[in-house]
């Protein structure tokens, strides 16, 4: 069960603007069954060039009639340059807020307008913009950077929610978090270090990690590690405490410190012991 | 406002005849029934009965049930208890539409390190048996097939499967949870090594299953603890609620022949009159092999949702797809196996019925619905004058 708002439930109940406006000035069709989702938005200007009526047609869930009554509503008696400027956040706010899982309800509100807009001033099919990453919804990388920035958006589930990319087969998920990524600039300082790094950066960047990652979780039993040398891609490391008389230290080197070196600095760096 | 409750495979309503022999136990007889004195020691006793009652329902042995606290742990049980008995069997079996329960499960056992056949169905939800004899090997540790499907309300042919697998000794588990209670289910004809059992699907309380496990069957406990349950699963029993499933399993039992006949012919008029009050509704589901009080019934060119929204109006209570999916942006799992289009599977309801349900309340969702089908319809903008524009 949805936790819906009173305005949500009204608008769902008793959509507004159902229909086809006749000899329309703009039409916009998004959505197909596939999606689970598809609007048609038409609208007709008066002689003050203001939207004099705007109608619907909805396949989809409760939310997506709603968003949809709730756009018509909105755009009636606007121009079309104030009409351009209603984001998808303008069309979920009119409804007092919509659950996170059904943000792509206001999106393909959204998207229509945008459609019929392009229509209106005989701008045709807009192109489809970018490459499609998610190929289950037909979601393209420009679509996905754009909703990202507009509602900063930080993981994978919130994109889904926002433009479906991603809530099919889920093979896009690691091309989603590169998007993530850029935008939110959480680029690992690692990805500039995997060009070529200096011998300056690299066992600074190497020393950063140790003290950062590896030192805390070593110091929590009781041992240590020290950095004794980097020769090309070699690490000398020099272990302390428990660590030095830890049968498991070998493991440890190899399985831990190695991997978070190689992770966080370069891929090619080799740990060993200095006794 | 009447609740019209048709939604039975997602849960049922607690039997008053349950309640009254849950109270006691929740209220003035609290002892631990593996404690030393009486006071424990009679709740220990009511345990023993509940355990007969469940056994008598499937015509199992009283020592072959293990209670547990919901199906899917009854389910997690048997296909660790099976892995963990043969470590070198690396292959395990299942089909294309189980519940999350074992769907899930096996998607974990996957990504660790198991090899996993999954059976499909045909568009009428029908088990290919071929692929799934011509799939078993040296290597399978088990196979795991429901009784009965949760959405579709497709029956499996469990006793064939299970004749074809003891002949080649590959341990058998049977998620039940759909089947006991509404079928006639005898453990000791059909032959299976494990099968599960929910309480919340046959009028007991949620909170309690129960496991039945063939004398003979290599177990391990999934929980692990104390010695309850003789030692298959640790954990202070659940007294009341097992006691409420004990009663449960009695009533129903005394109702199989009920669900057989009138709750099916309520069922076939619920089906019968909206498939012909609705155009472009059709069927999910097998017609004659189908549980006897569920119905799968796709209205194309709309969505699910906001027909379930629309029904609520009126406080009809149903479900799309399935309980699970109903959240999610993709048809259900089952419906996708099956093959059916986008155009219905978006649309699908399912009605659920038990016996309490009513022939008044059947009369009322075939005269209210079919005006919500076409509201809706009226909205879509694939929908035009009873025909298609798409396709």
């Amino acid at each position: 069960m949805w936790e819906y708002t009173d305005k949500v439930k009204d608008h769902f109940i008793n959509p507004r603007n159902v229909g086809e406006v006749e000899d329309p000035d703009g039409v916009g069709e998004v959505g197909s069954m596939a999606c689970g989702d598809a609007l048609k938005l038409t609208f007709k200007l008066d002689e003050n060039k203001k939207i004099k009526e705007a109608k619907f047609q909805t396949f989809g869930c409760a939310s997506a009639i709603a968003s949809s009554s709730a756009l018509t509503e909105m755009l009636i008696g606007k121009t079309v340059e104030e009409a351009e400027k209603i984001t998808n956040d303008d069309i979920a706010d009119y409804l007092g807020g919509l659950p996170k899982e059904k943000m792509h309800c206001s999106v393909l509100g959204k998207d229509a307008l945008e459609k019929a807009i392009y229509c209106y001033r005989g701008e045709g099919e807009k192109e489809i913009d970018g490459n499609i990453v998610c190929e289950c919804f037909g979601v393209t990388d420009k679509e996905i950077e754009r909703t990202v920035a507009e509602n900063q958006l930080k993981t994978i589930e919130e994109v889904t929610n926002y433009v479906k990319a991603g809530g099919g087969c889920e093979n896009c998920h690691e091309d989603i978090q590169k998007i993530l990524d850029e935008y939110n600039n959480k680029t690992p300082e690692a990805a500039p270090a995997k060009k070529e790094l200096t011998n300056i950066q690299k066992i600074r960047m190497i020393e950063e990690t140790l003290d950062r990652e590896i030192k805390p979780a070593l110091q929590k039993d009781g041992g240590n590690i020290e950095l004794i040398d980097v020769d090309g891609s070699r690490v000398l490391v020099k272990l302390i405490g428990t660590c030095a008389t830890c049968k498991a230290s070998q493991l440890t080197l190899k399985n831990y410190v190695e991997i978070r070196l190689q992770e966080m600095v370069s891929p090619d760096l080799v740990v060993e012991e200095v006794k | 406002m009447d609740v019209i409750y048709m939604d039975n495979n997602a849960t049922t309503k607690i039997a008053p005849e349950v309640l009254d022999a849950m109270m006691p136990y929740l209220t003035d007889y609290y002892g631990n029934a593996s404690s030393m004195h009486n006071f424990g020691g009679m709740v220990g006793r009511q345990i023993v009965e509940a355990r007969e009652k469940v056994a008598a329902l499937i015509n199992a042995d009283p020592g072959e049930i293990i209670f547990t606290s919901c199906g899917t742990e009854s389910d997690s049980t048997a296909v660790h208890a099976a892995i963990r008995s043969n470590p070198s069997k690396k292959h395990i079996i299942t089909t294309r539409v189980e519940h999350p329960a074992i769907k899930n499960l096996y998607e974990y056992l996957a990504k660790n390190g198991y090899r996993v056949t999954w059976v499909p169905v045909d568009s009428e939800g029908v088990l290919d048996l071929d692929f799934l004899y011509d799939h078993l090997s040296e290597d399978t540790a088990i196979v795991s097939i429901m009784w009965a499907n949760n959405e579709s309300g497709v029956i499996f042919p469990i006793d064939e499967i299970a004749e074809k697998l003891a002949s080649r000794k590959i341990v058998f588990h049977s998620d039940a949870v759909q089947a006991v209670g509404k079928l006639p289910v005898d453990v000791k004809k059909t032959g299976l090594n494990m099968m599960s059992i929910s309480g919340h699907k046959l009028h007991a309380p949620k909170g309690v299953g129960a496991l039945y496990v063939k004398k003979g069957t290599k177990f391990s406990p999934f929980m692990i603890g104390g010695h309850q349950e003789r030692n298959r699963r640790g954990g202070t029993e659940n007294s009341a609620s097992i006691i409420g499933m004990g009663k449960a399993c009695e009533l129903v039992g005394s109702h199989i022949e009920e669900i057989d006949t009138r709750v099916r012919s309520m069922r076939d008029r619920l089906e019968d009159g909206l498939l012909k009050n609705v155009p472009n509704a059709l069927l999910n589901g097998k017609k004659d092999a189908r549980l006897p009080n569920t119905t799968n019934i796709s209205f194309e060119y709309i969505e699910g949702e906001a027909i379930l929204l629309m029904m609520d109006q009126l406080g009809i209570c149903a479900s799309s797809g399935s309980a699970c999916t109903s959240g999610s942006l993709e048809p259900s799992h089952v419906l996708r196996a099956m093959g059916v289009p986008f155009t219905a599977a978006h649309g699908s309801i399912r009605f659920s019925l038990s016996t309490y349900n009513t022939e008044k309340e059947v009369d009322f969702v075939v005269e209210n619905l079919p005006p919500i089908i076409e509201r809706l319809r009226n909205m879509s903008p694939f929908w035009k004058e009873g025909a298609c524009k798409v396709q």
